[in-house]
């Protein structure tokens, strides 16, 4: 019987066994590219995964980023999650919410195999509480400051001598690279060739970061930089972000947004990584609300324009994905 | 079917027709795009097109912008393997990532690298058989990390993209580079810019459709082909526009609204 002889084929299915064995905080994406969490789950689902191993990642930032991101979180214990796990039975009793649920069935399927392996992939992180000591221990954490002076060929070698550590290989990955860059954008750079060798420190770092297990991260200011310049640094980004925070008691922004009062920012997508690929990522929305919940874990959601009346109550459909709003009598879908 | 959908670009290029001679052959274009607008994805047809198994040509990519495993996953999907291009002595990969050329006036002197990277396309171009008969297409990804590695010397960039015209009328070779057309709009003096479009022969520009992004239409193009046609002397410009939408496999050109 032709069942019980081997079947013998000229095209065969290229398993890679580095897709079975990522180390934590690792994960497999399409088109044979691996990601690296942000840290933030929502970031990640919002990103389609996460930072993909050997991009570079830019942030343009408020020009005082210290209010804003503040020192580091420490990570959230066990049961502190909990209270982020979606049941799928009680969605299904939301039905206020059906575009939203909409949204989180989307989502799951990028997420359905990590749902074990939740915590080796990615944290929630308690901003109230700074980085416990001992978490830094036997980590290999290198520290620069470029405060002082910018000795970008220094920084270019200490990049080097990092990313070796995490060659690009066809095995399996064990661990990965982070290089974090903050509010990169020398005072002086608009009035002499600075401006030229950042640009050059980036290109040769985002070069030197494609061919390793690594993904940097730069935040800068876009207004110490010309239009010109912006753009080309807009244009080596993988991935391009914006960060800025809301202003307090915006009269305007509190008519125009439901849940205002909760909403400490705004975070912009414009660009998302294209490796391997050259189908540009097309997101649904493009700026989300960054939101404390219990005053402690970041969130991320969709903007949601709020009623034009608000206080009649009337429901005004102008968006695809609702919020529960503090403010009682308005309904949002 | 694959084929058909791309015609939109392939006539505005000149491409539907058969494809000996090369019709891009001795020609330059130039392929302007966004940060909300990548127009790779026309770099990746054009080199598909002239790499096509029923040809002679010869592709010179001068990467500044991805490594060689990028475009070879890219050119896979589009039924396109570089590795077996390269190995035929079909596809030459310059891998420009780490290319950096020293700062002052060291940028004309022979060691440096733009210099060089012209002898080593030269070099190789006169290495093929029966140089003439063949077709060479040198793409350059892109013009702006160029600068970069010339330490912002836009003049040394120019001086290059000259020499390199120089072998479109030497050996027939096409000449398609890719530039970000938004750094140059922001800046006081897009001279550069300017430089590149008045040297090309056909000028594509990817632009985000003025309502937004969207997951259907992903832009639009715009592909002025400079052609000439000699009917009493005359030589007539041909313009052409479209939406686009981007593909693993393909690049689905259509005229606004037709899309169903």
């Amino acid at each position: 019987m032709a069942a019980a002889k081997t079947r013998i084929s000229s095209f065969s299915r290229n398993l890679s066994t580095a897709a079975q064995s990522q180390g934590p905080g690792l994960k497999c994406g399409p088109n044979g590219t691996v990601f690296l969490s942000s840290g933030i789950p929502d970031l990640d689902k919002i990103l389609g995964g996460g930072f993909p191993l050997g991009s570079l990642v830019m942030v343009m930032e408020a020009r005082d980023p210290r209010g804003f991101l503040g020192t580091l979180p420490c990570p959230a214990t066990s049961k502190d999650d909990k209270s982020r796990e979606h049941d799928p039975d009680q969605e299904k009793g939301l039905r206020i919410a059906w575009q939203y649920k909409k949204y989180f069935r989307e989502n799951q399927l990028n997420f359905n195999c990590q749902r074990d392996g939740k915590h080796e992939y990615s944290n929630e992180f308690d901003l109230r509480k700074p980085l416990e000591r001992h978490f830094l221990n036997g980590q290999r954490v290198d520290c620069v400051s470029v405060q002082d002076s910018l000795n970008l060929s220094a920084l270019q070698d200490r990049s080097a001598t990092f990313l070796s550590q995490f060659p690009r290989n066809d095995g399996s990955i064990s661990c990965a690279g982070r290089i974090a860059i903050q509010s990169f954008c020398a005072p002086q750079c608009a009035y002499s060739n600075t401006e030229w060798d950042m640009l050059s420190f980036i290109r040769s770092l985002k070069s030197m970061v494609r061919s390793s297990n690594a993904v940097a991260l730069i935040t800068f200011p876009p207004s110490l930089l010309s239009p010109s310049f912006c753009k080309r640094w807009q244009h080596l980004a993988d991935t391009l972000l914006s960060v800025r925070a809301i202003p307090d008691e915006d009269k305007e922004l509190s008519q125009l947004l439901t849940g205002y009062q909760d909403m400490v920012g705004f975070l912009n997508v414009y660009k998302v990584a294209c490796i391997h690929t050259q189908v540009p990522v097309i997101l649904e929305a493009t700026t989300f609300s960054i939101k404390l919940q219990k005053r402690r874990f970041l969130v991320l959601e969709c903007l949601n324009q709020a009623p034009v009346d608000g206080s009649s109550g009337t429901s005004y459909g102008t968006s695809g994905s609702c919020s529960g709003s503090s403010k009682t009598g308005n309904l949002d879908f | 079917m694959n084929q058909r959908s791309s015609n939109l670009l392939d006539e505005a290029l000149g491409l539907d027709q058969s494809i000996e001679p090369w019709p891009l052959r001795g020609r330059i274009v130039a392929i302007e795009d966004q940060v909300e607008t990548s127009g790779s994805f026309v770099l990746h047809h054009i080199l598909k097109r002239s790499l096509s198994p029923n040809s002679s040509n010869v592709s010179i990519f001068i990467a500044f912008s991805q490594p060689f495993s990028h475009y070879d996953r890219v050119l896979r999907k589009l039924g396109c393997n570089l590795v077996t291009q390269r190995d035929n002595n079909r596809f030459f990969f310059f891998d420009m990532l780490m290319l950096q050329c020293p700062g002052g006036d060291e940028g004309i002197s022979p060691e440096c690298g733009l210099i060089a990277l012209y002898g080593k396309i030269y070099k190789t171009i006169v290495a093929l058989p029966e140089v003439s008969s063949k077709n060479v297409t040198i793409i350059i990804d892109d013009l702006s990390l160029m600068e970069v590695a010339a330490n912002g010397s836009s003049d040394y960039v120019l001086d290059f993209m000259h020499y390199c015209r120089t072998l479109t009328t030497e050996f027939d070779c096409s000449l398609i580079a890719l530039n970000h057309e938004d750094i140059y709009s922001s800046a006081d003096r897009p001279t550069f810019l300017l430089q590149m479009e008045y040297l090309a022969d056909i000028l594509i520009k990817a632009e985000p459709l003025a309502t937004g992004l969207a997951s259907d239409v992903h832009g639009q193009l715009t592909v002025l082909n400079k052609g000439m046609n000699y009917r009493q002397g005359s030589s007539r410009n041909k313009i052409s526009n479209f939406h686009f939408k981007v593909k693993e496999n393909v690049v689905e050109c259509f005229y606004p609204g037709s899309q169903g």
